[in-house]
């Protein structure tokens, strides 16, 4: 992987624009080395071909200065023949680069792209949390392409249109160096004016972005609540804040506009305003007898094929610009060290007992108000083979993160999880996820077939697997999804209902034939009959296996052999489930609230128990 | 999506079932982008009603680049006069003043381009922003009044792409594609026109490559329209499984999926790697065969131009005059292939666009608007019918009478129709058959101010809008005070939590409300509505996805809301229910029990009873 060359270290979150500008894109320069042949090719064809462009007036004036002036008719063929070689050539070199240059330019792009997915998928969640995946995504895309335009084209024609210019300007003083002077004269202020011209475009052009932005995450707003404006009948206000942000863009692109418009005239004006020179002085010479006819025309010809590369320099030396920070920002995330790497230890037959040995965890957010508070302290557990534990706390209290430790997906900051007293640091990743598989609460459904979905931690699960696992988890309606178990669902595909997609994410939880299987609050989106009839199933798997299972409704705690009470990161008791009613009262206020209101709306009607509640 | 499909095409299904995507139908955008360069009489209707109002300032425009163009056009002309009418006085020793003037009508026709390319493009750029201004809004204001069933089936990914995506490619094809298409299509004209009057024969000679050309480019039109399609494709797949992996990252690493992963994504990848190099490799020989005409019709022009002095036909001014208008007239023709794309994808938008503009809202505002100035709250289903599909009834000729100030709840199974209740009471759908009436009125002959007045639903979705908290409040009444505001948390119990938020009230929310937990989201959401103080209520499986203490609070705070109102509640917790004066249990479309929930429990083997046991058991 060439990315030998990148090897410094530190944290990408901690300190944007630190580095310097350019040294990124420099050690991006690896990904370069496969094409190295076919750089060489490109950039001699280019050299070529500047110097065939220019050949081409030259024989113009030779046929115009010879058999014209001299009317000699045999004389024109062969230098006609030329001209046509010349152009012929000319295509060609053209052809051969660009036609090579394809493969070089999405190499490298294809490369580097594949070696940031790699690495992102093995950075930790700590570092997604802090990402959106949108700001990744635009690593992976924009930032790609810009250093793709750069490398392949940006690059390359740095280079030779500088060959080009001074290759020209040497021409043209040489032709008639007064001339040549006046247009080597002329071309400082242009590459000059046109890299300021192109700055402030920049400027101008993020401001622009900004703001389509923020018109975009206000459509994004009106789309996601829609339902929300719609029920309290509020789309004009939706509308006028809309409105705002919409109007604010249409001001600054307007200006971009105009700016824009100056920038384009002025280069196309230039040149031309070159060329009235260059015609007044060359016929003055001409007149004088300083000057060939043909050469007028030549230089003519010459100073219009100098209009693009001097016109492009200003822009090629924003896109180097870009360049450099699109690569400060794909650097970055290959800079990243991921905090949790595997140890080297394998379970061989693991019996899946479970211990959290003063356990402690703290998110290393700076952002965060709350920062060192520690989310979970002193959590002390053991989970035996084959024991299924509940934890159970209010909303907050830490359950999630608690689960998250096992499979590490999140590290301790204190103390260690162990299974079968091997600490989970010591394992190797996939080993230790192996044992441990999760069902979570808000499934993740990828755009791909539900048996992709489904086997997921399996890839060789046979059909009857498949099938038995949909059994467990109650989700057999995926044989009556139009193709079975090849009908994409997910975003793309096929839409499901929050209990379809708990039950999916369940079927490929157990699927995975876990040593510990991990429910957060899996069951929460299941209707009381559908829910009754997953919980009959898993106690069938849960016996096999050991069990951590978040819950809110005592029904899923009463899958569990014994509770865990977690209150402020903490584990304040531990029992079954009719011990801990009967002894911890904060157990009681979280979970008996339903079972008393069912008894007592059996008894009474409903308005009386609004005193209940209160009472308690 | 659909349900069923003939067994021809599920035989090719289960062909391509080893294929990790799955099979899916193919959507409705994919058909779209098929749209020609031609564009269809849809998106010249909306083209035409976006351009109309400009059109005097586009017939001044057309001026403008009309005078542009021949200010630039007109300058190989004065070379040609330079050289041919400007020299010879010289050499005879007549002095420059010929060569002058015409230097100096090179400067003004200079001079001449310049304030018309300038004016061109200013007020080109500016039509164009107006233009987008317009669709815009067009599109924000019409995606608001289409009615919620069809953003349930339109989804809300394709709502935003159409109001970014697709509107920033026509951005980007008025930024960049039209000034050179037009100045392409009059370089092509007044060059030929010019070639032909300097000398009729070279001119023809020179006019020969058009054919060429024009073969040329339409060879690559056709081509490129099918690789854009293909790397448009193959980047979409690119970008869905990137996505999709970092925010399911947590499920990836779970699962240990990242070998797997970085196999489907190298497999994208390559895909969009390889349309990508087609789409390089179609330009990498398209302009080297735009340069290869343009050399070869110099070359031959340069010949047959050089024996065409001989006899005195033509000068070498007129030579040179050829030699700049054909560099001037193949250079920018290299180019189209570069906003060629651009158009493309702004054409296939602006096809996307007017088909959604076209879409009629399937809740129609009424014309004669029956006013409601004080409701009361009751609320009737009289004979209603609803079926999403035809022939598949979800409801099926309910009655209903719901008398101002009772709070009803409906229970039933996944399916049974309980939020179909919800959505017609609310019209976000319309019955099929029957009517919904609001105090004796036909909710269809109600204007949307006054429905939405007295009829607020409330979702588990709780949408929280990016702002503070207290706008979040407000926003069920936008005219309301602070104090209004505050009065309306208290009055939910949801004040001591926003108290306690860093900058209370003025505490930033993200969109979505990610700072705020479950709980903490349902409290604010049921704040607006106190605020917007209803006349009818309803509340849609609100309170699903709470734990039991919150719940609790909700409940308490539930009880403030309903009292002096008419209220709907769809459950599927019972604990809900408690709160009701009326149960409702719908099973397949049909209203199985009706009565208090008292009497319902209290029914021997009844549907609510069982339930009620169910649940109770369960808990014990």
């Amino acid at each position: 992987m060439p990315p030998a060359t990148v090897t410094a270290a530190h944290p990408a979150v901690d300190d944007p624009g630190r580095r310097r500008s350019g040294s990124s894109l420099w050690r991006l320069r690896g990904y370069l080395r496969p094409y190295v042949g076919t750089l060489v090719l490109m950039g001699s064809t280019a050299t070529a071909g500047v110097f065939v462009a220019l050949a081409i007036p030259l024989t113009i004036r030779e046929i115009i200065d010879g058999p014209i002036t001299a009317g000699d008719s045999s004389g024109i063929w062969p230098l006609g023949l030329l001209a046509l070689g010349l152009g012929v050539v000319e295509a060609l070199l053209i052809l051969i680069r660009r036609w090579v240059q394809a493969r070089a330019v999405l190499g490298v792009e294809t490369a580097i792209r594949r070696d940031l997915y790699a690495k992102l998928d093995q950075l930790p969640m700590a570092f997604h949390a802090h990402w959106q995946s949108g700001q990744l995504l635009s690593r992976v895309t924009t930032d790609l392409s810009t250093i793709r335009r750069f490398s392949g084209f940006g690059m390359l024609f740095l280079v030779i249109n500088i060959v080009q210019m001074i290759v020209t300007v040497a021409l043209l003083l040489r032709l008639y160096w007064p001339l040549g002077l006046v247009v080597a004269i002329a071309v400082v202020p242009v590459v000059w004016l046109s890299r300021s011209f192109e700055r402030r475009y920049v400027v101008v052009s993020r401001k622009v972005q900004d703001q389509q932005g923020d018109v975009a995450s206000q459509v994004e707003e009106s789309a996601l609540g829609i339902r929300v404006i719609r029920s309290f009948g509020r789309q004009q206000l939706a509308y006028d804040t809309f409105d705002a942000d919409a109007r604010r863009l249409y001001r600054s692109s307007v200006g971009k506009v105009r700016l824009a418009a100056r920038f384009w005239t002025f280069l196309e004006v230039i040149p031309n305003l070159a060329l009235a020179l260059v015609l007044l002085l060359g016929a003055v010479a001409v007149g004088q007898g300083d000057l060939t006819p043909g050469t007028l025309v030549a230089f003519i010809t010459l100073l219009l094929s100098l209009v693009w590369p001097v016109a492009a320099l200003g822009v090629i030396l924003s896109m180097m610009q870009e360049a450099m920070t699109a690569s400060d920002r794909v650097v970055e995330i290959f800079d990243t060290v991921p905090t949790i790497v595997g140890g080297d230890r394998e379970l061989t037959d693991p019996r899946g007992r479970l211990r959290f040995e003063g356990v402690g965890f703290h998110f290393p957010d700076e952002h965060n108000p709350d920062a060192g508070a520690d989310t979970l302290h002193d959590i002390d557990l053991d989970v035996s083979p084959g024991e299924t534990l509940a934890v159970v706390g209010a909303t907050g209290s830490g359950k999630t993160t608690l689960t998250a430790l096992v499979p590490r997906l999140l590290d301790v900051t204190a103390g260690r999880v162990t299974i079968d007293g091997v600490d989970v640091r010591d394992l190797t990743l996939p080993s230790l996820r192996r044992v441990v598989a999760t069902a979570f609460e808000e499934p993740t459904l990828f755009s791909m077939s539900a048996r992709e979905n489904l086997t997921l931690g399996r890839p060789d699960a046979s059909e009857a697997d498949v099938c038995e696992a949909l059994e467990v988890a109650q989700a057999t309606f995926v044989h009556e999804l139009p193709w079975g178990l090849d009908t994409r669902i997910g975003e793309q595909g096929m839409s499901l209902s929050g209990g379809q997609r708990q039950r999916l994410a369940l079927a490929r939880a157990v699927l995975s034939r876990p040593r510990i299987l991990v429910l957060d609050d899996t069951l929460s989106a299941l209707d009381v009959h559908t829910e009754a009839l997953v919980e009959t199933a898993l106690r069938a798997v849960l016996s096999d296996a050991t069990g951590i299972v978040v819950a809110h409704r005592a029904s899923t705690v009463l899958l569990a052999d014994k509770v865990a009470l977690l209150q402020a990161g903490t584990i304040t008791a531990v029992g079954t489930h009719s011990e801990l009613l009967a002894t911890v009262p904060a157990y009681y206020e979280l979970l008996a609230g339903d079972a008393d209101s069912a008894v007592d709306a059996a008894a009474e009607p409903a308005s009386d128990l609004a005193e209940a509640g209160t009472q308690r | 999506m659909r349900a069923q499909d003939p067994p021809a095409e599920r035989a090719a299904a289960v062909h391509r079932a080893a294929d990790w995507r799955g099979v899916a139908a193919e959507s409705q955008d994919d058909v779209t982008t098929r749209a020609s360069v031609l564009l269809r009489d849809r998106s010249r209707r909306l083209l035409g009603s976006l351009l109309r109002p400009h059109r005097r300032a586009l017939g001044l425009v057309g001026l403008v680049v009309l005078v542009e163009n021949a200010a630039r056009l007109s300058i190989p002309f004065l070379v040609k006069e330079g050289i041919d009418e400007g020299i010879p006085p010289m050499q005879a020793g007549e002095g420059s003043r010929v060569l002058v003037t015409i230097t100096g009508i090179v400067l003004v026709s200079v001079l001449v381009q310049a304030v018309a390319r300038q004016a061109f493009l200013a007020m080109s750029g500016a039509i164009g922003q107006d233009v987008l201004l317009e669709l815009r809004r067009r599109l924000f204001q019409h995606f608001q009044r289409l009615s919620p069933a069809f953003h349930d089936r339109y989804t809300s990914g394709r709502v935003i792409s159409r109001q970014t995506s697709d509107v920033d490619a026509i951005d980007e094809m008025l930024d960049t594609g039209f000034d050179g298409l037009v100045n392409a299509a009059l370089t092509l004209v007044g060059t030929a026109v010019l070639l032909l009057v300097l000398d009729l024969k070279l001119g023809l000679v020179a006019l020969a490559s058009f054919p060429f050309l024009l073969w040329l480019t339409g060879w690559f039109r056709r081509e490129s329209a099918v690789a854009y399609r293909r790397t448009r494709e193959t980047v979409a797949a690119v970008i869905v499984h990137f996505v999709e992996s970092m925010t399911g990252i947590r499920a990836v690493q779970a699962f240990r999926r990242e070998q797997r992963n970085e196999e489907i994504f190298d497999e994208v990848n390559d895909d969009f790697r390889d349309a990508n190099m087609r789409a390089f490799r179609l330009v990498g020989l398209f302009m080297p065969g735009i340069k290869l005409i343009g050399n070869v019709t110099i070359a031959v022009v340069l010949v047959y131009g050089a024996y065409r002095t001989f006899n005195g036909a033509v000068t070498i001014g007129v030579l040179a005059a050829f030699l700049i208008y054909l560099r001037q007239f193949f250079e920018p023709m290299q180019e189209i292939s570069q906003f060629y794309n651009t158009f493309q994808s702004a054409s296939a938008a602006l096809e996307k666009l007017s088909g959604v503009l076209e879409e009629q809202p399937g809740v129609a505002e009424p014309a004669l608007p029956v006013p409601l100035p004080e409701p009361e709250g009751t609320v009737c289903f009289d004979e209603v019918l609803f079926a999403y599909v035809a022939d598949r009834p979800v409801l099926a000729d309910l009655d209903l009478v719901i008398p101002a100030g009772q709070t009803l709840a409906v229970v039933g199974a996944t399916g049974a129709g309980k939020t179909t209740i919800a959505k017609l009471a609310s019209r976000f759908y319309d019955p099929t058959a029957g009517r919904v009436t609001l105090d004796g009125v036909d909710l269809r002959d109600l204007d949307e101010p006054t429905l939405r007045r007295a009829v607020v639903m409330v979702t588990q979705e709780n949408f929280i809008f990016a702002g503070t908290v207290g706008d979040n409040i407000r926003f069920g009444r936008p005219g309301a005070g602070d104090a209004e505001v505050v009065a309306a948390a208290r009055a939910i119990g949801a004040h001591e939590f926003i108290a306690d938020l860093p900058d209370g009230y003025s505490t930033r929310v993200e969109s979505r409300g990610d700072r705020l937990s479950a709980g903490q989201r349902q409290l604010v959401a049921f704040a607006r509505a106190f605020l917007a103080d209803p006349a009818v209520l309803i509340l849609d499986e609100a309170t699903s996805s709470l734990d039991v203490p919150s719940e609790r609070l909700v409940q308490r705070a539930l009880r403030t809301i309903l009292s002096r109102r008419t209220a709907i509640i769809i459950a599927h917790r019972l604990s809900t229910v408690e709160i009701a004066d009326r149960v409702l249990v719908l099973e397949d479309g049909k209203v199985v029990e009706d009565g208090s929930p008292g009497d319902l429990i209290g029914t021997e083997g009844g549907r609510y009873a069982r339930l009620h046991q169910a649940w109770a058991h369960s808990l014990a």
